[in-house]
């Protein structure tokens, strides 16, 4: 057990991003004429030396991964997490060889078959058999395994009646499953997995998880995984690596990674999502965590304000927003949700806001983060599942106990009354009949 | 290594197709710089999703068409007739030898219709598969390469017209149709330097894409295709090998048309030369850059 199968040593990457330097108010023809020339004559000559053409006027370098080592024995199950930009998705690019170091050195153990997308290749017009045989043979599998596999990968995907469908005709969550599947049934050495849990209905999404811990017990074969599931990857793994601004910042128990995790992106008690992950369909633009006192910190008792952000192009019918106040040990707390048809929400395409308030939050003292979903109704399509936003810190100044409020002890505060009951005569015990 | 059940995971990996096949032992080293004998290893490797992109590409052509396959006879022929019109009967100009103007200009036709849908698949076909190499690897030649065989199956269409054209001409061809595959090596040599070349520029440099249907065109009339290189003054052969189609396409018509058609070794040997060393220079740039082409594309 104690073989080393993926050894990575000081591994960095750099990319070149073009910026567009803030434009004059009044534009004046012969500015407009220089500065293209400039930009002309250095796409020129980049071009002439073989570089990259970097649109834009000025060229920055950003290092996505900064020496970055760490080990992964065989059969371990290591989480990777950080936030959006940390370096998770480059260095899951550079472990799968689609992209290149720039420095440092990765030698793997075994067979590598990477999944930062579930469906890589599937092609609409070709029917789900098709599609079996194509998606397969990109993650790497022999037509012989997929063959032996077939039907296996038909039933667990439950779309036995389509299999000779195009798939451009499977709803969008038979798409998943079939795509998933194929996945799960990798037998690579090493499992590369990104982010592809937060697709299909809640149901497929445990079957799945299920598989891949099987995967690794049984097989004893070694799986990295990215995840903004923390609770998955709380539940999957006993080691995770933390990375911040490409370098790692923490790397041992998942505990310590999640609380590190969770520690580093807390400040501002909010959470935007990434522009560069826009889709079309509902998905939170925006949480806000309003607390007592600034800075996340939320004095206890005191109300509290949650405030979520829905994008959506078209009307939503029957939303069922949902979130759950998660303590630094992966709990839930609190929860607090807004379903359909109980609370009807988001019926004018745009934007929506919805803002939870609890009037008096009892929470114990410690480190919260929001889990937050937004789906339909129960069995229906999951839009979006964050976990680990807006991280906040409960603190307790009303009263003082000698030996401190501590985290450990409970996830919440009820009031309570004690008083002093007056003991009279013996306890009988011979009682029972 | 270590088993920690010998008995259990012994077996599997003695039943399980790649690894077997897979020097199971031999670690993969992931460096700015990959290795020689790693690349050729992978290619071997990758063999089977060679396979499987050709013919998934083969079975998406003509999908959602309503005459399907039939599409890769109907250009072909309309080509054929338009310029047995324009070349052969409006400006007049000869054939090779007694054969029947078409079939000259079919035969030539075969070569140059292979070669401009495989260079112009195979140069979008990196863009084509974005979402494929952003997101996974395999060796990144295969996807050119897969393109081209495509443009081999159209080809092959192309041929059973050409034999139908015969059997309605009576022409019999003579033993030099025996040499056609070596030509057809040649023509798809011919093809994947510029193809190689230029699917790789066009990641980096999405002018290529521009410039390709303007190759094509132009290269249509630039090669013999409406009319026989015989055309050319003799002085003026030599230079004409430069252009590498012009080679191939005197070769196809020496085999099919037999001794009708003349073949020109000199031009032909420059034509060779040209298409070596588009085949180094497209595979040294590939080999450059196809590395980075998960950043650039």
């Amino acid at each position: 057990m104690s073989e080393t199968i993926i050894n990575v040593e000081d591994l960095s990457k750099k990319y070149l991003i073009g910026h567009r330097t803030q434009r004059e108010r009044y534009v004046a023809l012969r500015d407009v004429i220089a500065r293209e020339t400039r930009n002309f004559t250095r796409k020129a000559i980049d071009l002439a030396r073989g570089r990259q053409v970097v649109q834009g006027d000025e060229v920055e370098e950003f290092w996505a991964l900064q020496n970055v080592s760490f080990e992964v024995k065989r059969g371990e199950i290591l989480g990777i997490i950080g936030h959006n930009g940390a370096g998770k998705s480059t260095l899951l690019k550079v472990l799968s060889r689609i992209t290149p170091p720039t420095s440092g050195r990765v030698v793997l153990g075994g067979r590598v078959a990477s999944l930062l997308e579930v469906g890589t290749g599937f092609h609409r017009e070709l029917t789900g058999r098709e599609n079996i045989f194509l998606n397969g043979a990109i993650l790497g599998m022999t037509q012989r395994e997929i063959r032996k596999k077939f039907d296996e990968i038909v039933a667990f995907a439950q779309v036995e009646k389509f299999v000779d469908t195009p798939v451009k005709q499977f709803s969008s969550g038979m798409y998943m499953r079939l795509a998933f599947a194929v996945a799960a049934h990798l037998e690579p050495e090493i499992l590369i997995v990104d982010e592809v849990l937060a697709v299909g209905d809640a149901e497929f999404q445990k079957k799945c998880l299920g598989k891949m811990d099987e995967v690794s017990r049984r097989d004893g074969r070694t799986v990295l995984l990215v995840s903004h599931n923390l609770a998955a990857v709380a539940s999957l793994t006993h080691r995770a690596i933390v990375l911040d601004s490409g370098r790692v910042i923490a790397d041992g128990p998942t505990q310590d990674g999640i609380s590190a995790y969770i520690s580093k992106g807390g400040n501002a008690a909010s959470y935007l999502r990434a522009p560069d992950r826009q889709t079309s369909a509902p998905h939170i633009s925006r949480v806000e965590v309003v607390t007592s006192d600034g800075n996340a910190i939320h004095q206890f008792g005191e109300p509290l304000e949650i405030k979520l952000w829905i994008k959506h192009e078209r009307p939503m019918e029957k939303a069922c927003l949902s979130f759950q106040i998660v303590n630094q040990f992966q709990q839930c707390a609190a929860a607090a949700w807004a379903y359909y048809p109980d609370v009807k929400f988001g019926n004018q395409k745009g934007e929506t806001r919805m803002v939870c308030r609890f009037p008096s939050l009892r929470l114990n003292v410690g480190q919260f983060h929001l889990r937050v979903n937004l789906t339909e109704p129960p069995q229906g399509e999951i839009y979006e599942r964050l976990d680990g936003l807006c991280s906040f810190e409960v603190i307790r100044t009303d009263k003082t106990i000698f030996w401190g409020w501590n985290a450990e002890d409970c996830a919440y505060h009820e009031e309570w009354e004690w008083s002093e009951a007056p003991v009279s005569g013996t306890i009988v015990h011979e009682k029972a009949v | 290594m270590v088993d920690i059940e010998p008995s259990k995971s012994g077996a599997r990996s003695v039943r399980r197709g790649p690894l077997k096949t897979l020097p199971m032992r031999e670690p993969i080293i992931i460096e700015p710089q990959p290795r020689d004998r790693q690349y050729w290893l992978d290619i071997w490797q990758y063999r089977e999703l060679f396979r499987i992109l050709s013919w998934r590409d083969l079975s998406v052509r003509y999908k959602q068409t309503v005459i399907g396959a039939s599409w890769a006879l109907i250009r072909p022929l309309l080509t054929m007739v338009v310029f047995t019109i324009i070349f052969g009967r409006l400006a007049r100009l000869p054939s090779d030898g007694s054969t029947p103007y078409a079939l000259m200009v079919f035969a030539g036709m075969l070569p140059w219709s292979f070669f401009s849908t495989g260079l112009a698949d195979a140069a979008n076909s990196l863009i084509v598969d974005t979402n494929l190499i952003s997101k996974v690897y395999f060796p990144r030649l295969i996807v050119p390469t897969a393109t081209i065989v495509v443009a081999f199956a159209d080809f092959l269409i192309g041929f059973c017209i050409l034999i139908a054209l015969m059997v309605w001409y009576r022409f019999l061809p003579n033993w030099q149709i025996s040499l056609l595959p070596v030509f057809m090596v040649a023509a798809f040599f011919a093809t994947m330097g510029p193809a190689l070349w230029i699917s790789a520029l066009n990641v980096q440099y999405r002018d290529f894409r521009y410039i390709i249907p303007f190759i094509v065109q132009f290269g249509l009339y630039v090669s013999p295709v409406g009319f026989t290189s015989s055309v050319i003054p003799g002085y003026w052969r030599l230079l004409y090998g430069l252009n590498p189609m012009a080679g191939i396409i005197d070769g196809f018509r020496w085999c099919i048309l037999g001794g009708e058609s003349r073949l020109y070794l000199p031009g032909l040997a420059v034509s060779a030369s040209v298409i070596v060393f588009f085949l180094w220079l497209g595979f040294r740039q590939f080999r450059k850059m196809e590395n980075s082409f998960a950043d650039l594309i």
